[in-house]
């Protein structure tokens, strides 16, 4: 299940050396392309772990389901915060779920 | 950042560390590790090689919904190997490896949560159970914490170095190279003692979803655990065990998510496509609910296989309470697949969640796979320590006990090198390997060669029909093993053609290469056990029944000078007494 990033809200994480989703995908698949936004290398080797999604400052990293496996139009949305996250879950059907809870002990 | 492509060998740098305690592998087992390490001596040099990360590799990068195993108030380190040992039908397992890891285990996981991880109370402040030994927790940041520990407390961590091979002096084990992903070096780790903690094996077999989808990766362990930890050992002469016993769990169908959290969190019922219930009515006798893990995890495939299935975990008695906590454990441990039950518009209170078999993996976590070790994890090679999911004969291990395991290889480790020289390096072998790991990058645009996902999906796929993979039902026999082996040589000689284009290519060449040592392995060791013991996790179709002959463990080891793969087998030992099928 490949990310897809925004190029709209994607700066390539210009202050670093290298962009977060790159620094953390385990299967080194998140890199820069040549207009300096972020892109997955290989969709298909994608593990879904979402470790880029929930990284990316700038919210530019949405994980999409293959239509081969669920049906289009649903999201999943996390916002980081200190020691806790909140994701937004919005199915096929437009029923918005929501789940806070925390992550780190403060 | 793309880095150039040097144009041939003599343009790769070498670089060479030289440290005291090398960890191969930054994950659960690696992070205890290198924290017991500088607890014992803070002035002890300890270095952890990563090939992702450290923050988010491996099997836990994702996160996780509970720990497994915790003695709860009133149980034994001694009850736990009980259940272990029934857990995995009876054995053989190493009952004194299970039990000095549960005489750590709480002690391991009381350090997670003072680093900061959300273990889930009742009122009475005790952990809350899910089952008889698992606990919940919030553990969506759990590789972080662990990690930022490891770091914190000193451990150098060398990120995106892909290990290749072991370093050796004679028979000691004195290191590991490997290259970097992202700067295109050589590395040279020269070690006092060496700690592999590599992960598992998964990818070795196909997975149902890889064909026609844009997923090949639904797997259940991480697919970036190609078990190069084993490849290493198996390259230098280390003998392994129950590499026969692979894992197999049941998980959510189409898409890879988990099932014990519905099965035994929330009490889900089992069900087949007539609705009944498949573990309390047909496994009645092996335990109901509470039947070994790999008969809970064949069940459902035999209800396919007789024409009953599709198959369930039965929701739909589910509060919207539960339903709301179940989706919490699900984004601690695989956050996607609340975006699969969105993406499929399904309302688990109405339709329960239809279940399947995963493909086989290998991983001395779960079951007994792995390098044969002694108390102090070291392997059969001199200097070389294993924990975690490399290390076998020690089966449910979990996050626990891989942290606990971390910590004892580290004991282990320290002991052995204590007024250790380390010998001279021969630079022949470095030389050699050096050669051997950048040789897909230079084989020119021109030239007529095979891909790392062409022989990849070549080794699924044979593994998968032949070897027993989940397309038949976890079924092999002796034929299909031979062709299977006849046909991984043939693998074996095209390594010569493959062809990487990027250092991302030439990683994943290598992971390929590594696969094909530890898919021979397996083969051997399915092909020795002759009879049936765990049916899904080791089914032949030729040898149906148990054979109290087999009551043992099944080794092997590469014969390094005839370079074939022997195997034999070794006694097991029960230490603590009672009834081996029962808790």
């Amino acid at each position: 299940m490949p990310p897809r990033v925004n190029p709209e809200k994607c700066d390539g994480c210009n202050a670093q050396e290298e962009p977060l989703c790159e620094q953390v995908c385990p299967g080194d698949l998140m890199t820069l392309n040549e207009s300096g936004k972020a892109v997955c290398r290989e969709n298909s080797d994608c593990w879904d772990c979402m470790s880029c999604t929930k990284i990316c400052p700038v919210g530019a990293i949405e994980t999409r389901m293959p239509y081969q496996l669920g049906y289009h139009g649903a999201k999943l949305i996390p916002m980081v915060g200190t020691n806790t996250i909140t994701w937004t879950s919005i199915d096929i059907n437009k029923k918005v779920e929501r789940f806070r809870f925390k992550t780190r002990i403060d | 950042m793309t880095l150039k492509i040097p144009e041939n060998l003599e343009n790769i740098s070498t670089e060479i560390i030289e440290t005291d305690l090398l960890i191969i592998g930054g994950g659960n087992a690696g992070c205890f590790s290198a924290i017991e390490a500088k607890k014992l001596n803070p002035d002890l040099k300890v270095t952890i090689m990563e090939k992702a990360h450290i923050s988010r590799s491996g099997a836990c990068s994702a996160g996780m919904d509970a720990i497994n195993t915790y003695i709860p108030e009133g149980k034994t380190p001694e009850d736990l190997v009980r259940w272990c040992r029934s857990q995995v039908g009876g054995g053989p397992l190493r009952e004194d490896l299970v039990l000095s890891c549960a005489e750590e285990l709480n002690e391991s996981v009381d350090d997670l949560e003072q680093w900061g991880l959300p273990i889930l109370r009742d009122d009475d402040d005790n952990p809350r159970y899910r089952g008889k030994w698992d606990i919940s927790i919030h553990g969506e940041a759990l590789k972080p914490i662990m990690a930022e520990k490891a770091i914190e407390v000193g451990a150098e961590v060398y990120n995106r170095i892909v290990g290749s091979a072991l370093l050796m002096s004679g028979d000691q084990c004195i290191g590991a190279m490997g290259f970097g992903v992202r700067n295109g070096k050589f590395y040279i780790f020269k070690a006092k003692a060496t700690i592999v903690a590599t992960g598992g094996a998964c990818g070795l077999y196909k997975s149902y979803t890889s064909d026609s989808t844009d997923s090949h990766h639904q797997t259940w362990m991480c697919p970036f655990n190609v078990g190069t930890g084993y490849a290493m050992g198996i390259k230098a002469g280390a003998e392994f065990t129950s590499m026969e016993q692979r894992w197999v769990a049941t998980r959510s169908k189409d898409f890879c998510g988990p099932i014990d959290t519905i099965s035994v969190g929330y009490k889900s019922n089992i069900i087949n496509a007539k609705g009944e219930k498949i573990l309390e009515e047909r496994y009645a006798h092996l335990g109901g609910d509470q039947a070994p893990r790999y008969i809970r995890a064949n069940a459902p495939m035999e209800e396919w296989l007789e024409g009953r299935g599709p198959t369930y975990a039965d929701t739909t008695h589910l509060s919207d309470e539960e339903v709301k906590d179940l989706k919490v454990d699900y984004l601690n441990e695989r956050p996607s697949y609340v975006l699969f039950l969105a993406a499929r518009g399904q309302d688990i209170t109405k339709e329960p969640i239809e279940i399947y078999g995963s493909d086989p993996y290998i991983v001395g976590g779960h079951t007994g796979s792995g390098y044969w070790v002694e108390m102090d994890r070291m392997t059969t090679i001199k200097g070389l320590f294993a924990a975690g999911e490399t290390a076998g004969g020690n089966p449910n291990k979990f996050v626990g006990g891989c942290a606990a395991e971390g910590k004892l290889a580290t004991r282990g480790a320290m002991k052995y090198m204590d007024a250790l020289e380390l010998p001279e390096t021969d630079m022949e072998q470095v030389e050699l390997e050096k050669k051997r790991i950048f040789e897909p990058l230079f084989k020119g645009t021109d030239f007529d060669g095979v891909k790392p996902r062409e022989m990849e999906e070549r080794l699924q796929r044979l593994m998968d029909e032949y070897a027993g993979g989940s397309s038949q039902f976890y079924r092999t026999n002796e034929e299909r093993l031979n062709y299977c082996l006849k046909h991984l040589k043939k693998l074996k000689n095209d390594v010569q053609y493959l062809q990487a284009g990027n250092l991302h290519d030439l990683m994943l060449a290598h992971e390929v290469i590594d696969r094909l040592d530890v898919a021979e392995i397996v083969c051997h060791h399915l092909s020795h056990r002759k009879e049936t013991r765990w049916q899904g996790w080791q089914t032949r179709s030729d040898y149906p029944e148990t054979n109290p002959e087999f009551d043992c463990f099944v080794e092997s080891r590469l014969n390094t000078e005839t370079n074939e793969i022997e195997t034999f087998t070794r006694p097991y030992e029960q230490i603590i007494q009672g009834d081996r099928y029962k808790e």
